[in-house]
């Protein structure tokens, strides 16, 4: 089996006073283990409210999720689901518990009852991983937001998960604190083969993924990889979505009548495509 | 002149095993209606210099005059200096705190001792200007709202004290593109609108280029660049070193440059990259 998740008309409804309210309206899609997966859209087109269901904080009020083969809908499947989708939210104040790094990363196995020298080697592995080791023995609340986020992220990786949700990770946090955790997040994805699950709506960070989902209103909008969903400038714009500046430059170069390809999205390839 | 700053200092912890210097002689003038944007690195002292400005930190030393009140001195009054100065804190919407979002905005305006008349209108005139209905929203509970909103009833609430100068610290952040459009939209219309001196902490290039008339650039305490966005992309590299970035165009016009391409070097919009490009490309095929 190849999918890590799959999604098959998924809709979730609340009620909000008493109106009905479709957060999510019958969303299928899937996503491939080993995947780097951007899902964008901007406040309250339900791409949290997707999140949410991939490690069962969230059940679907009609359709299935499965996460590795498993429904989330049955409660005996939610803390095996929950062991291998592992999730990263927004605020990395609100995910720290311990008062120690180190601490902090051994929480999630410990609760998963694995045996202490086990956790020990968990633990100084996940902190090598997202490049924190020399922070180990120091309090979560003197590091930097984008130290935060890896400690987070180190905290997931301890419990050894097939896949990871990132929600806005780096909504918080300024530029040099968005590179270091979408650095590790890259480096997790390539050499750790951990699927990953961005929600983003900076889409500087969605350029390199294998895919990206478009949402507005509860609906899957816009699906492919970068070039195929970048070059699309005219409705991303009308979504009030951002477009990477190289696209939109590629793309108004191309209305000036320039011969160039608008699947064009770092800097890098513009350079090479005007002045090689 | 709206503000001054003299060789401000400000140490924390001194003389404990965990001193810091957060500000080292930062020398700094502001002009009546200017419109500036504070860009730094997390730990540059950017935070600590705007908390200076409306009496909330007291300098180790150097001295602050805003419209030539010294609020360094011993005996100046803090309500006098929040009158002028309105400072509106990173995710203010987690501040809101009444039953309705009129009592929310007025609560500011009350603790001046204006009459109920004068509450109403600039709790109408903040609201106004923030986009807010004032007629649908005014009995409702700010909790209520979605977070975009919060954040404009929090903003509403300092507009109210009617500041002569109002500093914004990170107002789109967490927000997504449309909701950052609509604040900053916001933040200039009260700009025009008032003449009022703006002060933007930010961290986005992008945004900052376009709205304000000058940047100022913080380093370790220190101011590192000031200047008009233009002047201040010129220094792409080192501020790429101090961990601030620059525009991807910007980014791309110094590529090319270096290159070869002879592209002007103060360029920072799209359209300005856009247009010099094909007057190079155009010239070279003519060439």
């Amino acid at each position: 089996m190849d999918k890590m998740i799959r999604i098959e008309n998924l809709t979730f409804e609340y009620t909000d006073g008493d109106r009905v309210v479709k957060a999510i309206d019958n969303v299928s899609l899937d996503i491939k283990k080993g995947e780097f997966v951007a899902i964008i859209g901007h406040n309250g087109s339900g791409k949290s409210t997707l999140a949410k269901h991939l490690n069962a904080i969230l059940i679907p009020t009609s359709g299935k999720v499965f996460v590795a083969d498993m429904d989330t809908s049955d409660i005996e499947n939610t803390w095996a689901i929950r062991q291998v989708a592992g999730m990263v939210f927004q605020n990395p104040d609100n995910q720290l518990v311990a008062t120690v790094v180190e601490e902090d990363v051994a929480f999630g196995p410990e609760n998963l009852g694995i045996e202490p020298k086990e956790i020990r080697a968990r633990v100084d592995e996940a902190l090598k991983n997202v490049r924190m080791t020399e922070f180990a023995k120091k309090a979560p609340h003197l590091l930097s937001g984008g130290q935060k986020q890896r400690v987070a992220i180190a905290g997931i990786i301890a419990m050894k998960p097939q896949c990871i949700v990132l929600d806005e990770p780096t909504a918080m946090l300024d530029p040099r604190g968005r590179k270091e955790v979408m650095d590790t997040v890259y480096r997790l994805n390539q050499e750790e083969k951990i699927t990953v699950i961005n929600i983003t709506h900076f889409m500087e960070e969605a350029v390199n993924a294998d895919k990206i989902f478009v949402m507005e209103n509860g609906r899957v909008i816009m699906q492919g990889t970068p070039t195929e969903i970048f070059k699309e400038v005219k409705k991303l714009k009308e979504l009030g979505l951002d477009v990477p500046q190289m696209t939109e430059l590629a793309y108004e170069l191309k209305e000036e009548g320039l011969d160039i390809s608008s699947e064009i999205l770092t800097v890098e390839e513009m350079v090479n495509k005007l002045w090689p | 002149m709206a503000v001054i700053i003299k060789d401000l200092v400000h140490i924390y912890n001194p003389g404990s095993p965990f001193e810091s210097t957060a500000l080292n002689k930062v020398n700094l003038e502001i002009n009546d209606g200017e419109f500036i944007g504070l860009i730094g690195h997390t730990g540059s002292g950017k935070s600590t210099l705007i908390q200076h400005l409306n009496g909330l930190l007291k300098p180790s030393s150097g001295k602050i005059l805003i419209n030539d009140l010294d609020i360094t001195s011993k005996d100046v009054s803090l309500t006098e200096v929040r009158k002028k100065v309105g400072l509106v804190f990173q995710y203010p919407e987690y501040q809101l705190f009444e039953e309705t979002i009129y009592k929310d905005i007025a609560f500011g305006p009350s603790n001046l001792g204006l009459s109920e008349a004068e509450i109403e209108i600039r709790v109408k005139d903040a609201m106004e200007i923030t986009g807010l209905d004032y007629e649908l929203l005014k009995e409702r509970s700010p909790f209520e709202l979605s977070g975009g909103q919060r954040r404009r009833v929090a903003i509403a609430g300092v507009l109210a004290m009617r500041p002569d100068i109002l500093i914004l610290d990170e107002p789109t952040a967490g927000l997504d593109p449309r909701g950052r459009d609509e604040i900053l939209r916001e933040i200039k219309e009260i700009h025009k609108k008032h003449n009022t001196t703006i002060i933007l902490v930010s961290h986005s290039m992008e945004d900052i280029s376009k709205l304000v008339d000058r940047i100022i650039v913080m380093n370790k305490g220190a101011v590192e660049y000031s200047g008009t966005p233009r002047e201040i992309f010129r220094y792409g590299k080192r501020l790429t070193e101090i961990g601030l970035g620059v525009p991807k165009v910007v980014e791309l016009a110094i590529s090319l440059r270096e290159k070869g391409m002879p592209i002007k070097e103060d360029v920072i919009t799209i359209e300005e990259v856009k247009s010099e490009i094909l007057r190079n490309l155009r010239s070279k095929k003519n060439a």
